[in-house]
């Protein structure tokens, strides 16, 4: 079903299998049963987020409710609106070691120099969920400026520009570190080539700024290069692009692209764009994954605070995450189930919410997808 | 981790008494245009042609000024570099014309591609203090491509950030590249974002950030941006995260075309250049370096050496940073009328260049522009 809904991208001829929110292959296997309680009911870690997230994850545990899915969440209402939920904050990430599995909205971050750092960033480092996918491909019901978009963007999350070490030197000098590192670099990479074999896709791109950057980004794009000559037998083909160029690229021609793995801060730029691309932060999911524990969250990762409460913010990125999640728990026919149900509602356009150009409240769309499913 | 709140806290404060020292430490007002005509009532240009298609592109401008009786007298200067005690530099007949001239127009420079060469556009950034870079953005009629709404301005820090050079390897296989922001170059390009919106008639002026992650570095770039706004109360300031900036002018350029953007280096290289792919690519976008010592206006497409030579060549990315130029020197008149014959030329589509789709050749389309400037 859900193979029709996107019958109208060139690719899915060449690649049938492949659906918007295919992700099981390309992670890392889960080596271990993730603990379940009596009959097979997974525990996850829900953390719905500040801005528009209460409504968003709503949307999803009512579907969820509907479908029976064996889930049950473990919710921690964080908010980072203030550092007083730093303590809630501490109880969700025991809660996500536990679990090892989550689904989360974005936590909101203070600009000023006094509030704390950001929570969403310091989960991807503490539990090391090193690789976030983000996927972007037109849908045919919903066209943009931009037709036969259909890229992954592998984004390496725990270093680089985000490593959080700053300080001024003398007054009015602030110098912040960026860290790269081979291992780091090593790691991302080989992820982003399993991915694009194990998915069926040609072509990876590392998106870098070494012309600058000659040592940081240098050694990112010599590891690259390294490590892509071990995939060659595969047929898999793989260029390199300055991510100036890139995001020209992107805006311009962004049918070139399908598998791009960068460092952090070009992540946040390149699945931006990309979102933009084929119809908006409400439509693209999204996750973070590493070797012990996988979080799921919409791709571009914004708190869409002036959303919130009105009952009109889209959360089709939220449940399109969840659908990646229940793949990654082995529960392919539910998460199937609701993907194409979501898919459906959005190419049918009648029920859409207003970033969609519709005039629907999020209760109204997550209605219709409960009508659309199996 | 959570912990280094209270560091930053403190590091705060050590930031709000620099800045109350600092109040005094004012840039130079905006680096306007002082030069002086000559004694035979022409402003003296620097022009640097430059590699591959330069030379060509270069005379296209000459032939149209030559038509519009613009009064610009050029220049002309080598800046192949040369080694001076051990470092490449400019030659200085190049570095004391524009010195002298105060202006200079440059075409697009092949950069010699070899380890630890530093780059003759960093070497001209250096040696002028050329501090902001002006990307404006506007779709061209006759040109379609997705967006047909785009009129941005984009105002980028050009000397430090992660663009300081500095870095090395810690350890094998760990590498620190710092990016360096000071407060002195923060207020200086955030006062030229704010002047120039003035000048311009652009009512809102945008500070691009990510200061959610880099908290003292982009902050320190915030603060100084709104202690500028203070002094320009006509002009509204807000800020808005790298992350939506992207998403924003990618889903619908057009709501950015009452503001002036302003961003620290490398959030400036890539907006600028996505800019640019939303109007179809820099070989239609222009580019001023403006500096305390003098400005720069270029071309930031590369050299083509694939068609220098053949008559082919686009000239228009050059061209219309030569109206930013006269423009940067009040010769507004002037720049108004070139720029409506180069855009009508393109509009009717005509006579333009095999980039845009067309057959001329660079003479052709050079040649359609003077017959519309002299109609």
């Amino acid at each position: 079903m859900l193979r029709n809904a996107l019958a109208g991208s060139s690719r899915s001829i060449l690649a049938p299998g492949r659906s918007a929110t295919t992700l099981t292959a390309g992670f890392p296997r889960v080596t271990r049963r993730l603990p379940t309680k009596y009959g097979g009911v997974y525990t996850v870690t829900l953390i719905p987020g500040d801005g528009i997230g209460t409504e968003i994850t709503d949307s999803v545990k009512e579907i969820f409710e509907h479908v029976n899915a064996p889930i049950e969440w473990e919710q921690y209402d964080v908010s980072g609106m203030s550092t007083a939920g730093e303590n809630l904050f501490r109880q969700a990430m025991d809660s996500l070691k536990r679990n090892r599995v989550g689904l989360k909205g974005i936590l909101f971050t203070p600009i000023s120099q006094g509030g704390h750092v950001s929570w969403n960033v310091a989960m991807r480092q503490q539990l090391d969920i090193y690789a976030s996918v983000v996927l972007c491909k037109s849908l045919p019901g919903f066209p943009t400026r931009h037709s036969d978009v259909d890229f992954a963007i592998i984004r390496e999350n725990t270093e680089g520009e985000y490593s959080g070490l700053e300080h001024q030197s003398i007054p009015g000098v602030v110098e912040s570190l960026k860290i790269s590192s081979r291992a780091k670099a090593e790691r991302i990479v080989r992820f982003a080539f399993d991915f694009a074999l194990k998915n069926n896709r040609k072509k990876v791109t590392c998106v870098h700024k070494a012309n600058i950057m000659k040592l940081g980004d240098g050694l990112f794009l010599n590891t690259f290069r390294r490590v892509a000559q071990e995939y060659e037998s595969s047929g898999i083909t793989y260029n390199d692009m300055i991510v100036d160029n890139t995001s020209m690229q992107l805006v311009a021609k962004p049918q070139q692209f399908d598998v791009m793995v960068m460092p952090n801060l070009y992540g946040a730029i390149v699945s931006n764009i990309g979102a933009a691309l084929v119809g908006g932060p409400g439509i693209v999911p999204g996750c973070n994954v590493g070797s012990e524990y996988a979080l799921f969250e919409p791709g571009c990762r914004h708190v869409a605070s002036d959303l919130m409460g009105t009952n009109r913010a889209n959360p089709a990125a939220m449940i399109l995450s969840s659908t990646m999640m229940l793949r990654h728990l082995g529960l392919d026919s539910i998460a199937n189930n609701i993907a194409s149900a979501t898919f459906n509602v959005i190419n049918a356009g009648k029920v859409r919410t207003a970033d969609m150009g519709g005039s629907a409240t999020t209760s109204e769309f997550t209605a219709e997808v409960i009508k659309n499913l199996d | 981790m959570l912990s280094s709140r209270y560091l930053s806290g403190a590091a705060q404060n050590t930031l709000r008494r620099s800045q109350a020292l600092r109040s005094y430490a004012t840039a130079s007002p905006t680096a306007a245009f002082a030069g002086q005509k000559g004694s035979n009532g022409n402003y003296t240009v620097t022009l640097i042609p430059g590699d591959g298609i330069g030379p060509e592109i270069s005379q296209s401008i000459k032939n149209i000024y030559t038509a519009a009786k613009v009064p610009i007298q050029w220049e002309e200067v080598d800046v192949t570099p040369v080694l001076k005690g051990g470092k490449t530099v400019i030659p200085d007949a190049a570095v004391s014309s524009i010195k002298k001239n105060t202006v200079a127009l440059k075409g697009p420079l092949a950069t010699p591609i070899g380890k630890g060469h530093v780059s003759l556009n960093l070497t001209l950034r250096r040696t002028f203090n050329l501090f902001a870079n002006v990307r404006p953005c506007v779709s061209i009629p006759g040109y379609k491509t997705p967006y047909d709404d785009v009129n941005t301005v984009l105002i980028r820090e050009n000397t430090e950030g992660e663009y300081s050079g500095i870095e090395h390897e810690v350890v094998d296989g760990v590498v620190q590249s710092i990016k360096l922001i000071t407060w002195d170059a923060s207020e200086r390009v955030a006062r030229y974002a704010f002047n120039y919106a003035q000048a311009h008639g652009r009512k809102r002026v945008t500070a691009v950030h990510k200061a959610n992650i880099m908290k003292m570095s982009d902050g320190m770039f915030l603060s100084a941006c709104r202690q500028v706004a203070k002094e320009f109360p006509k002009i509204a300031y807000d800020e808005d995260l790298l992350d939506r900036a992207c998403l924003r002018i990618t889903q619908n350029p057009a709501p950015y075309s009452d503001r002036v953007m302003v961003m620290p280096n490398l959030y400036g290289d890539i907006l600028s250049d996505m800019c640019a792919g939303l109007i179809g690519g820099l070989g239609l976008t222009p580019s001023g370096n403006i500096g305390r010592d003098a400005s720069i206006f270029e071309a930031v497409h590369g050299s083509a050496p694939d068609i220098a030579g053949k008559g082919l060549a686009n000239p228009t990315a050059l061209l219309l940073s030569s109206m930013m130029m006269l423009r940067h020197m009040n010769l507004n008149e002037y720049a108004d009328k070139i720029e409506k014959a180069a855009l009508t030329t393109i509009a009717e589509g005509k006579h333009v260049t095999g980039d845009l789709g067309g057959k001329a050749s660079t003479k052709e389309y050079t040649q359609a522009i003077i017959t519309k400037l002299t109609a």
